[in-house]
């Protein structure tokens, strides 16, 4: 019976039309009715998608809504609890990734999926039989790599080791996993969250050269520019559920940002004209270490001043987390100086910092912002419990934080159960309030506010820059470290771009475009 | 002790150093291939002495020597899969869980002696097999060519180690599994699998370490006997740098400081060197060696379950 089964499948493969990589196309998949529970969540109530062959499929939503999930399940890793899976109109159960992958399925999740200690062909070949039985046959594996490469514009070296590699070019291995595994449909989740814009433009040259080869491809993504730019369909999930699925051609940013939120969402922020005021931040010839040694922050000099947003962009690793930490007093200056409100605090610890008016929104959100296990009140006077209104001597008067907590998440539209919730329970864009909430509630004249919104939804970081953007209006010194360009270019006064630690060019905004932007985060002066 | 420089004496230091490897080279390539693939199996000490009983035991009753090495291995095998299920499925904290099984076998080894044998002679053990032609050669032969099956089996595992972890399909998934196990999950590899295979092997090898003592190089069993070569092990694949050579480097270097340090008591007549200090030797060089070692190579799942999440 097996065998039988065996030649049907065959003469099934043999009548559909073939990929150039020679495996047979997936004309259709479709998701029907897709639910999926896990304790305490419903992450897919009864989801509906489909791509064809040679379509390039959007999948929107915003962070939490569930497209990983049911990304999980088309490549086996999780399996529905409702509904079912067609593969050219026939049911397809996927019971671990092998079943998925073995049907044509290739799948690049959010997180690479990537031995960083093997080479690129020894990543590709994993678990995949050798043509020399036991015998690993890595020199057949790195042909076949190098022509797939070509076809593809794949640029990549078989023996290269992953860790050497930068993010795209990690990316491009796992595309090359997908391929030489005979992909016929690929899924990327999130897959432009860490590249470049050039990056971003080589992907969508190799996922539409794929299309057009007749690949099934579906693309996952918050970003609606990339959306509008590379998606033939979008379907567009909320809370689980999907709400809308159309054609791309003919939506816009503002209708399909409606769609994902539930609610009208201000994609262009009205700003007060820029009235610099006086330096507040003061950064001379600053040389900050790495943890491998290295210098991570290379005679860096700039100056923010009174009421002034001062992005800077970059790829992370460019050393803007050596810097943020240099200047909220977590790491060791080397030499060079830094001055806040006329005040020298190259050394200064951080209690010294925030008295003279520094606050800081840190990008490590639950390691350096909050105490994981205290409660979202604790959380809000968490530097500040020791004077007046929340102690007095050595007595906490809780009275004055039950107060001034509720004030603060009522003001901050901070979504949590209770002011005493462990703060570990809130999602991350509420987490991120409260520590806006606390670090802005102390008036800071300076503020250090490192990838704010990354990781957060597009609900919350409207309401964070807008926050930001009143800051601004009240005077304050912002240093604004993103990778997210859209947001750079949406808050910042001045851009300064960082590149191997070095600061390459600063550009005023009106100046300043994501392309060139881009070419200077690739380390290209233009 | 200046008889100590003499070539006679150099010779035999040479050639107990590298009889004495036997066993910290069984347990340590084991314990390297559980370690390569995530998992540290602290028991391996509990797991030798079980190995090491069994193995008397055996030769005693039966005579059979290469059935006592079998049976040591199937204990082995068993301690093992208890190992890999205690981590694997269990998701133990592997330190403790590593300290329980030595107590286990430690513990049992003990009653199972007392309880069956007591006291008893020595057994006959593997006998010294010289190579042919090989074996002539002066002073390498005597060094090299004239051991027992035991300590070539050892040495030949290391080639064996070498390019089963280098150079075949299921190396590779070892070595994924070790540093990104949901890598190798999402492409179809089962970490579960091929975790058990490495600490079941480890089990196994560890109960040939045992097996070594008892039917190699000292034919009797005493409670404990094993008196840390186990735990030396574990710290040998760190020394060694997760490698087959560098662990086999490493197990020579502490069976020759070992050989050194028999010699010197049996030569220093007029305890020159308090005896204590000379055996305090290993011990302080594991400590040492792990102090100062480097971790460059540390897979980077090491001791982490694996779980994939609900399914
Ligand atoms: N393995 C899991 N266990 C429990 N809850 C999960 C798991 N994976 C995802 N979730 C929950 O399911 C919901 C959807 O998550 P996800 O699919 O990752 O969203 P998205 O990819 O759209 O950001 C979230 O509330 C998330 O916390
Ligand atoms: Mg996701």
């Amino acid at each position: 019976m097996a065998h039988g089964s065996k030649l049907m499948a065959l003469n099934s493969q043999r009548m559909s039309i073939l990929l150039p990589t020679g495996q047979p196309r997936i004309e259709s998949m479709r998701m029907i009715n897709i639910t999926k529970r896990f304790p305490g969540v419903l992450a897919n109530d009864k989801v509906n998608f489909d791509v064809k062959a040679g379509e390039i499929h959007a999948l929107l939503g915003e962070n939490g809504a569930g497209k990983s999930t049911l990304m999980r399940q088309l490549g086996g890793l999780y399996r529905p609890d409702g509904g079912e899976i067609h593969l050219d109109g026939k049911p397809v159960q996927f019971k671990s990734p092998a079943d998925s992958i073995q049907r044509g399925i290739g799948m690049i999740h959010q997180h690479f999926m990537l031995v960083p200690t093997l080479t690129v062909a020894e990543n590709v070949a994993l678990g995949l039989p050798s043509s020399r039985g036991l015998q690993l046959d890595l020199d057949k594996v790195s042909q076949k790599i190098e022509k797939l490469a070509q076809r593809y514009g794949l640029k990549i070296h078989p023996d290269a080791y992953v860790w050497q590699l930068s993010v795209g070019e990690q990316q491009r291995v796992e595309i090359m996993k997908a391929l030489y595994r005979g992909a016929a449909l690929l899924a990327l989740d999130e897959p432009t969250a860490v590249l470049t814009p050039q990056e971003v433009d080589d992907l969508f040259k190799v996922l539409r050269g794929m299309a057009a080869d007749g690949h099934a491809l579906i693309f996952i993504s918050h970003k609606l520019h990339e959306i509008i730019d590379i998606s033939h369909r979008v379907t567009v999930m909320r809370d689980s559920k999907v709400v809308a699925t159309h054609p791309t051609a003919g939506s816009t940013k503002t209708q399909l940002a409606r769609e994902m939120v539930g609610r009208e969402v201000i994609l262009q922020y009205d700003k007060t004209p820029y009235k610099p005021g006086a330096a507040m931040l003061r950064i001379e010839d600053l040389v900050v270490m790495g943890d491998r040694g290295q210098k991570a922050v290379h005679d860096v000099s700039l100056i923010v001043r009174e009421g002034e947003i001062f992005g800077i962009a970059g790829v992370s690793g460019n050393g803007q987390r050596e810097l943020a930490e240099a200047l909220t007093g977590l790491r060791p200056v080397q030499t060079g100086r830094v001055v806040v409100a006329g005040q020298e605090l190259t050394h200064a610890k951080p209690a010294q910092r925030i008295a003279a008016g520094q606050s800081a929104i840190p990008e490590e959100r639950m390691r350096e912002g909050v105490v994981k296990e205290f409660s979202v009140s604790e959380n809000l006077i968490l530097q500040d419990h020791g004077h007046e209104p929340y102690s007095r001597n050595i007595f906490l008067n809780f009275d004055a934080i039950a107060k001034e907590s509720k004030r603060l998440i009522d003001e901050f539209r901070v979504k949590t159960p209770s002011a005493e919730t462990p703060i570990k329970n809130l999602s991350g864009g509420n987490i991120q309030k409260v520590i806006m909430a606390r670090e802005i509630n102390r008036k800071p004249r300076v503020l250090i506010c490192a990838q704010p919104t990354r990781g957060v939804d597009i609900g919350a970081s409207e309401y964070i820059h807008q926050r930001l953007l009143e800051q601004r209006s009240a005077g304050t010194a912002t240093l604004l470290i993103s990778e997210d360009l859209d947001e750079l270019l949406a808050l910042s006064d001045r851009i300064a771009v960082m590149f191997d630690g070095k600061i390459m060019s600063i550009i005023d905004r009106d100046k300043a475009t994501v392309e060139r932007l881009g070419l200077l985060m690739a380390g290209v002066k233009a | 002790m200046s008889e100590l420089f003499s070539l006679t004496v150099l010779t035999g230091i040479a050639y107990s150093g590298i009889r004495l490897a036997t066993p910290y080279l069984f347990a340590a390539l084991g314990e390297m291939f559980a370690q390569r693939s995530g998992v540290v199996n602290l028991g391996v000490e509990g797991i030798m002495l079980m190995g090491a009983f069994t193995a008397f035991a055996m030769a005693t009753w039966t005579g059979n020597l290469w059935f006592a090495l079998f049976c040591a291995a199937f204990i082995g095998l068993l301690m093992g899969l208890a190992m890999s299920f205690i981590s694997v499925n269990m998701q133990a904290e592997q330190g403790i869980s590593g300290i329980g099984m030595h107590l286990f076998g430690l513990g049992l080894s003990s009653l199972l002696f007392t309880k069956f044998l007591g006291s008893t002679k020595a057994i006959t053990g593997f006998q010294p097999i010289k190579i042919p032609l090989l074996g002539d050669i002066p002073v390498i032969g005597e060094i090299f060519f004239n051991h027992n099956i035991l300590v070539y089996l050892a040495f030949l595992l290391v080639p064996i180690a070498v390019w089963v972890l280098n150079k075949t399909t299921l190396g590779l998934k070892i070595r994924a599994v070790g540093v990104k196990p949901e890598a190798a999950d999402s492409l179809g590899v089962s970490v579960s699998k091929i975790r058990y295979l490495c600490v079941s092997f480890g089990g196994v090898m560890a109960g040939i370490a045992g097996a070594s003592l008892t039917l190699a190089l000292i034919n009797l069993f005493q409670e404990n006997m094993t008196s840390g070569i186990g735990f030396i092990a574990v710290a040998l694949v760190y020394f060694g740098g997760w490698t087959p050579v560098g662990v086999t480097l490493g197990a020579l270097l502490f069976s020759l400081v070992n050989a050194l340090q028999l010699w010197i008591q049996v030569l220093d007549k007029d305890k020159v060197i308090p005896s204590d200090f000379a055996l305090m030797m290993p011990y302080v060089l594991t400590i040492a060696v792990l102090a100062f070692g480097k971790r460059t190579n540390q897979p980077a799942a090491l001791t982490k379950p694996f779980d994939r999440g609900s399914h």
